[in-house]
């Protein structure tokens, strides 16, 4: 069985997509009850703890619930883009994890141009909100999609750039060799990671993707005090759910590319018997994914957010020229040496 | 393989679409999204001529007519936000003016 | 295998196009129309030129037509007048006419020989459009950066209430 699987392309690819597309969904759908507790604990309440222990299961409580509810479509609302806008929204954020290695086999594949790739799907997110919001036929979804849709694509150019900083730096756009450039280290203790070559783009990166998934304090877009919800006011049930998904499966990606592009991914220290060393890498991953997720989740339940205006001339008048900046810098110093 | 004749016959298609829509609309918006297409029309027979010659001149020249398309589109906008502002219609029959 | 994905894909982009025309809304020609690009970026993918499959993507399906789609939904337009227009007769003429000169040059280039099979299988990387870019066209390139900040500076003033 094992020969047949590693032997036969086809049968290992899919695999792996069957295992990392589980995982994700798995990751995904847990990560609402992660945040729900994490801010419930920086709130001083204990979260949701009533379905099974420690409210572990209220992920599937809530599914079972957006199932089960009454599926709504507005008068008025444009039946076709109302019903594709979830799923506008869904397919990119689930297509990035094709690419993304989460060990040194376990990718479903390794594009040459792999960070494009993602780059690129990222970039077609936008169409579910601006067409989610404007579908609904009502005016808190509308400013909220247009809001959000001129946020997104002002900090997709202040993340593109960052992300050109660490291509400088090791060269390839492969998301499997970024991670091997980053094995070793130097001195003998500190690893060879990014991030120490390239501190101002990891700052602009994890500032842009915060305001690129559309969480605090960039979520002006779903405001809860000023927008009722924002582009999904209008969704129930399960196209909410789709929603909801779209936006904890960003939240990952970015986490994800973060971490292979300036925390060196998978690798880590590997031990064990052969079994525990095909985990290993996975678990290091994993955990680099949750320290960012750590803290999306408790900025959001610290930090107030942005105003509209303030939001623009940050992005446009702070991030975009500090990014440019970096790009000169870091080109001039790998032309001297 | 594909012969690269078929690629240059969809890009014949792709333009007689593109020419077809630029002139049968009448919404501005419309014919610069015609524009486009014979735009891309255009950018796909680059590339399979690129391909077949072997040299990397021919997506290099895509490279720049992708960029001459994002700022027509970005000044065409502009000015067809400016017309209807001025006369609350998209419609080029209706833009009229200057004829005698 | 790719011939299949190569005639799906075509037949994709030609039917996106002529959703384009055939659509009274333009909003949901615009939408065909992103569906046309990334059909066109599959067939560069197909083509090798794998940069530019994802440079189409991210600049003309994922920035110029959110412009589109920005301003279509700002404009809030109806759908289009069927106005009687003189021109009204044109589209009977147009697409036989048309059609007339598509087939002549599908009979032209049918029987395409391949010029000079070189040796060389050009993959369209991006160390290869680079190397090329900044050195054989870098005129162009920092001309077309000038070209930018003029439609920048031209798309700000057109679109401004008060000039």
């Amino acid at each position: 069985m094992i020969e047949y699987l590693t032997e036969n392309e086809l049968a290992l690819t899919l695999l792996k997509i069957v295992i990392i597309f589980g995982g994700v969904m798995g990751g995904v759908a847990y990560l609402s009850w992660l945040e729900r507790k994490l801010i419930a604990r920086v709130q001083m309440r204990p979260g949701p703890t009533r379905v099974g222990p420690f409210g572990l299961l209220q992920p599937i409580a809530d599914g079972l619930k957006f199932l089960f509810k009454e599926d709504v479509i507005p008068t008025g609302a444009n039946r076709f883009l109302y019903i594709a806008a979830p799923i506008l929204s869904l397919v990119p954020a689930l297509l990035s994890f094709s690419v993304i290695p989460f060990g040194p086999v376990l990718q479903v594949t390794d594009l040459s141009i792999g960070l494009l790739f993602i780059l690129a799907i990222t970039s077609l997110g936008v169409y579910g909100v601006v067409l989610g919001g404007w579908a609904s036929n009502s005016k808190y979804p509308l400013m909220g999609a247009m809001r959000s849709t001129a946020q997104m694509i002002s900090y997709e150019l202040s993340l593109t750039l960052s992300i050109v900083g660490v291509l400088m730096v090791s060269n390839t756009l492969s998301l499997a060799d970024l991670i091997t450039s980053q094995q070793g280290t130097w001195l003998g203790f500190i690893p060879r990671w990014n991030i120490f070559l390239q501190p101002v783009a990891f700052l602009i990166y994890v500032i842009s993707a915060i305001a690129e998934t559309n969480r605090l304090p960039f979520d002006l877009a779903e405001s809860e005090q000023e927008l009722v919800a924002g582009w999904h006011t209008e969704y129930s049930s399960m196209k909410f759910a789709m929603f909801m998904l779209a936006e904890y499966a960003n939240m990952v990606t970015v986490s994800a590319l973060a971490t292979i592009m300036f925390l060196g991914g998978w690798s880590g220290p590997v031990f064990g018997p052969p079994a525990l060393q095909l985990v290993l890498p996975v678990v290091w991953f994993t955990l680099k994914i949750t320290v960012f997720i750590f803290a999306y989740v408790l900025l959001r339940s610290t930090v107030p957010r942005f105003r509209y205006d303030q939001l623009m001339k940050f992005g446009w008048k702070v991030l975009l020229p500090l990014a440019l900046a970096n790009i000169l810098v870091t080109s001039f110093i790998v032309a001297i040496s | 393989m594909i012969p690269v004749g078929w690629y240059l016959i969809l890009g014949a298609i792709l333009f007689l679409i593109g020419v077809l829509g630029f002139f049968l609309k009448r919404n501005i918006i419309a014919l610069l999204l015609s524009v486009e297409i014979m735009l891309n029309a255009v950018n796909l027979t680059f590339v399979a001529f690129s391909t077949q010659h072997g040299q990397i001149s021919g997506q290099i020249f895509v490279f720049f007519v992708l960029v001459v398309a994002a700022a027509e589109a970005a000044v065409g906008l502009a000015l067809v936000i400016a017309m209807f502002r001025n006369r609350e219609t998209l419609n080029v029959d209706r833009s009229n003016l200057l004829k005698w | 295998m790719i011939q299949i994905l190569f005639f799906f894909f075509a037949a994709l982009a030609v039917g996106a196009a002529i959703n384009v025309l055939v659509q009274k809304h333009v909003l949901y020609s615009a939408l065909s129309l992103i569906l046309m690009l990334t059909s066109v970026s599959v067939l560069f993918i197909l083509l090798r030129a794998d940069f530019l499959a994802a440079i189409q993507v991210i600049v003309y399906a994922g920035a110029i037509m959110v412009l589109f789609v920005f301003v279509i939904m700002l404009l809030n337009l109806p759908r289009d007048e069927d106005g009687a227009d003189r021109l009204r007769w044109l589209k009977f003429i147009g697409i036989p006419l048309g059609l007339f000169f598509v087939s002549l040059v599908i009979a032209t280039l049918w029987n395409v020989e391949p010029a000079a099979a070189t040796g060389a299988t050009l993959v369209g990387s991006p160390q290869a459009i680079g190397q090329s870019l900044f050195t054989d066209f870098v005129l162009p390139f920092e001309a077309t950066s000038l070209l930018i900040l003029i439609a920048l500076m031209g798309a700000v003033v057109f679109a401004k209430k008060d000039l």
